[in-house]
């Protein structure tokens, strides 16, 4: 569905916006651990996207601005990767963080 | 102040006009900002598993709503830069206002939740969870708000039909504020 | 196409202090800079007196304590970094250089640039106020790990850290703005006919560095605002007993410091490109390589940072990926010096003040770069982390990039800013005096570093093994070059001030180059040029060309 020449298009595009966003907040209803992923983050992944190609118009704009922001994201991704081997876990081969203690009382973990 | 505009910024090698484009280096500047946050935040709630009693206490309900809010001004805020490239200075004034409209309900709503949960404790320092989701939706609110006054400016313009490019910029900066939203959204209120 | 930038007759205020000119912006960023980068240097004199003869009561100082010491290395090094070598590298030539060098009359958002310099003039106020309020300057080094940082119960500077870190960051936002202004006039405003591979290496060098700036700098900001909040209000984003973490300040902090090293060091090597070509006569050896590699080393630059935090604790494994890229990155900056070196072959070479800086920065920053393996690589890391043998690498480094490439572009593009041409023959002395004191400073840091010495201690004579007669003398040799670099900085800047007046009249292109800035007169006017140029070639046609009777081939002339 691409929208851009008619504000018709565009409230299309509101309204399936508005569905994935109901879909994200039902999902964690049912308390499955892969379900609300999906439908959380799967989702919020697919509405960025949307809201991109077709507010933002990225899908006409000239490609070297994709590209670009496609670095600063991918930039994101590997600050993460880098730096959760040792912010992220609280112990590993050697060592462990003790100053404090990981209290796992949620039975969703 | 009478500045004569450069020649230079007329000038448009790439084909696209050099508003937009530092509006889309403004973005990829932002991208990084937002993204640096939210991945320290991420790694630290994936450690602390004792966060999720915290995070039981946001309201999912005014979340969903702000949610919904945002979404809209951003239909809102492209249907004025549509109207405005027509040439229409009166329907895109009006939807420039529709969406900060939508900006000042969404602002609203978050006064009304934090200002709840402050008073229940779950201030700032409760705990780095709490610190977490005020900062991170805290430079947000920023950004809607500094969104919500250039919105108004350049309403103004259009209605004189003066500068009507800027209906895109200030959407194009509108739509990633939106876009950090759909993201702090699970994060903050739906990953419990 | 004719420009026509028509002017009531503009007061002082609007010419010079609230002007919109690049160039004048370029010169505001230019001597803020300059001012501090003489307030940095004055710290380092006193701290390396007191190193020299602890205790000693330093000329123009008095009794140098712990704390005093504490700041006094810590408010060097972030001046140097952030208030002198980003301003003047990057604000103060790129605005003076791009527009003129690409042929249009400003930069694309003349009031944005002159926002960027305000907001910058601000920060370096507000670090300027930290000496003074109560508990004196920030004294947890220019990396400000947390606790030390966070905690004013440790730093004992509780208005100094947080001053100086709103400094920093208020930088930040400078040079963001700033830098959307640089890339944009770049990739839009080009004269017609200049392609991509048309554009100078500096122009290009200076825009690269402001797109890692960008990319590099957002997840600093956000760590930035974690630290205030931990400053001011005790929340405990690295704080262990509330659940924090201190290693993730230092990943937040590195991400960007290593990309930031290449952001100094890409405009530097742009400078010694320019000079390089003009005064060998000779096309710059490799373009599209020495392009392409400095894209590479920017893209290369984020996978490396964590070398600074070997022995942090940092997962080994970790460790290990970080030796590898560090060692390879080590590769492109060395062949674009062997390009550079190169070029000078057989090319007709003119010894001019700009061009002897320009070869004494190849040959110290090659130095500095072959230091670096050392520290690069985890294993031999673990002895060399924190002793002087990592101070005198990245002095190595950095005074070839922020102090002897900018002399070089001082000397070179003056006649474009002033009118006039600087004193040769004090330029030599200048040059000779700042380059032999140079190596006497760091070569017995880099020795007494390979023996054991920490950074950031006061006072040797506390620690028994590095208080030996011989380490000592070395320490003292270190000091007296430091006097003397100091010295050699008076005839350069009592050349920089008489020769505005009265230095030979330059004309509008004594060095016969090709590029666009050398077409405007000598200084340029508002608007840059009376007819906005076309590009007709790249920028390094010079040497013997058929059918041509002068060695260079200016980028406007049509034929």
């Amino acid at each position: 569905m691409s929208a851009g020449s008619s504000p018709k298009k565009y409230v299309k595009v509101w309204f399936l916006l508005l569905v994935l966003f109901a879909i994200s907040v039902i999902g964690p209803a049912f308390e499955i651990r892969w379900l609300t992923l999906i439908t959380a983050f799967g989702i919020a992944g697919v509405k960025a996207f949307v809201v991109a190609k077709e507010f933002m118009h990225l899908n006409v704009e000239k490609k070297i601005v994709s590209y670009m922001l496609g670095s600063m994201f991918l930039a994101c991704v590997l600050f993460y990767f880098g730096v959760a081997g040792d912010v992220m876990n609280s112990k590993g081969q050697h060592w462990e963080k003790k100053v404090y203690k990981v209290e796992k009382t949620k039975a969703s973990h | 102040m009478g500045i004569v505009q450069p020649i230079a910024t007329r000038r448009s090698a790439t084909g696209i006009l050099t508003g937009k484009l530092a509006v889309w280096w403004l973005i990829g500047s932002e991208i990084v900002i937002f993204g640096g946050l939210l991945a320290s935040y991420i790694m630290m709630r994936l450690l602390h598993g004792d966060w999720a009693n915290e995070a039981e206490h946001t309201n999912v309900v005014i979340g969903a709503t702000n949610t919904f809010v945002l979404l809209t001004s951003s239909l809102f805020v492209v249907l004025s830069h549509y109207w405005a490239e027509k040439g229409d200075r009166d329907k895109a004034f009006k939807y420039m206002w529709l969406t900060i409209l939508g900006g000042a309900l969404f602002l609203c709503f978050k006064s009304y939740e934090w200002t709840h949960e402050i008073a229940q404790g779950y201030t700032i320092s409760k705990s780095l969870f709490w610190s977490f989701y005020y900062v991170a939706a805290g430079i947000h609110g920023l950004h809607i708000i500094g969104g919500v006054v250039i919105m108004a400016f350049i309403s103004f313009d259009l209605k004189k039909g003066k500068n009507m490019h800027r209906a895109e910029l200030i959407g194009l900066y509108w739509h990633f504020v939106d876009i950090v939203w759909i993201f702090l959204f699970p994060l903050l209120y739906i990953a419990k | 196409m004719s420009n026509d930038h028509d002017h009531h007759e503009q007061s002082i205020w609007e010419k010079y202090i609230f002007s919109v000119d690049h160039k004048v912006i370029g010169m505001q960023y230019l001597f803020t800079g300059m001012l501090m980068a003489l307030i940095g240097g004055f710290f380092v004199y006193v701290f390396r007196m007191q190193l020299a003869f602890p205790g000693a009561e330093v000329l123009g100082w008095g009794i140098v304590n712990s704390a005093e010491y504490n700041a006094l290395v810590t408010n060097h090094g972030s001046i140097m970094i952030f208030w002198v070598a980003m301003p003047v590298l990057i604000a103060a030539f790129g605005n003076f250089l791009i527009p003129l060098m690409i042929g249009c009359d400003d930069m694309v958002f003349p009031r944005l640039n002159r926002l960027s310099y305000q907001i910058f003039l601000i920060s370096a106020l507000v670090l300027i106020a930290s000496f003074f309020v109560q508990g004196g300057g920030f004294g947890g080094a220019w990396t400000a790990y947390p606790p030390l940082s966070a905690n004013a119960n440790y730093n004992l500077t509780p208005w100094g850290s947080i001053l100086w870190l709103v400094a920093v960051a208020l930088e930040f936002v400078a040079f963001l703005m700033g830098g959307i202004n640089f890339i944009t006039t770049l990739m839009n405003s080009r004269a017609p006919g200049m392609k991509m591979y048309d554009i100078p290496i500096v122009v290009w060098m200076i825009v690269l560095a402001s797109i890692l700036f960008m990319a590099s700098v957002g997840p600093l900001i956000a760590g930035a605002i974690m630290l205030l909040l931990d400053q001011t209000m005790s929340i405990g984003f690295f704080d262990p007993a509330k659940g924090g973490d201190p290693v993730l300040w230092q990943h937040l902090f590195w991400f960007f410091g290593h990309p930031e090293v290449y952001v100094v060091l890409l405009p530097a090597m742009g400078i010694v490109a320019e000079v390089m070509t003009t005064f060998s006569r000779k096309k710059l050896f490799a373009y599209k390589t020495v392009l392409n590699t400095a894209i590479a080393t920017g893209i290369l630059s984020f996978f490396v940072w964590a070398h600074h935090q070997f022995v942090s604790g940092i997962d080994p494994r970790m460790a290990n990926i970080f030796t590898v890229t560090t060692v390879i990155i080590s590769i492109p900056i060395a062949e674009m010096c062997f390009v550079y070196i190169a070029t000078l072959y057989k090319g007709s070479i003119e010894f001019t003040t700009a061009m002897l800086f320009a070869l004494a920065f190849l040959v110290e920053f090659l130095l500095g770069g072959v230091t670096g393996i050392f520290l690069g690589a985890s294993g031999s890391d673990i002895y060399f982390h924190d002793t002087y043998f990592v101070l005198a690498h990245f002095h190595y480094t950095f005074v070839p990039i922020a102090i002897i490439s900018v002399f070089a572009a001082i000397y070179y593009w003056y006649p474009k800013m002033f009118g006039r041409l600087m004193n040769e023959t004090l330029g030599k002395i200048h040059f000779w005096g700042t380059v032999i004191s140079f190596n006497i400073i760091f070569i017995p840091l880099f020795i007494l570093g390979a023996s054991g010495q920490h950074r950031r201690i006061y006072n040797y004579e506390n620690f028994p093994q590095l208080a030996t007669d011989g380490m000592q003398n070395l320490r003292v040799v270190a000091t007296m070059g430091l006097i003397a670099m100091l010295v050699s900085q008076i005839p350069f800047l009592y050349n920089f001030v008489t020769s505005w007046k009265k230095g030979k009249i330059a004309g509008n292109n004594p060095w016969k180059a090709n590029t666009l800035e050398w077409v405007a007169t000598s200084p340029a006017p508002h608007g840059n040029f009376k007819e906005l140029p076309t590009c007709y070639r790249g920028p390094y046609e010079y040497g013997k060309m058929e059918g041509r009777k002068d060695d260079y081939w200016p980028q406007n002339e049509e034929s």
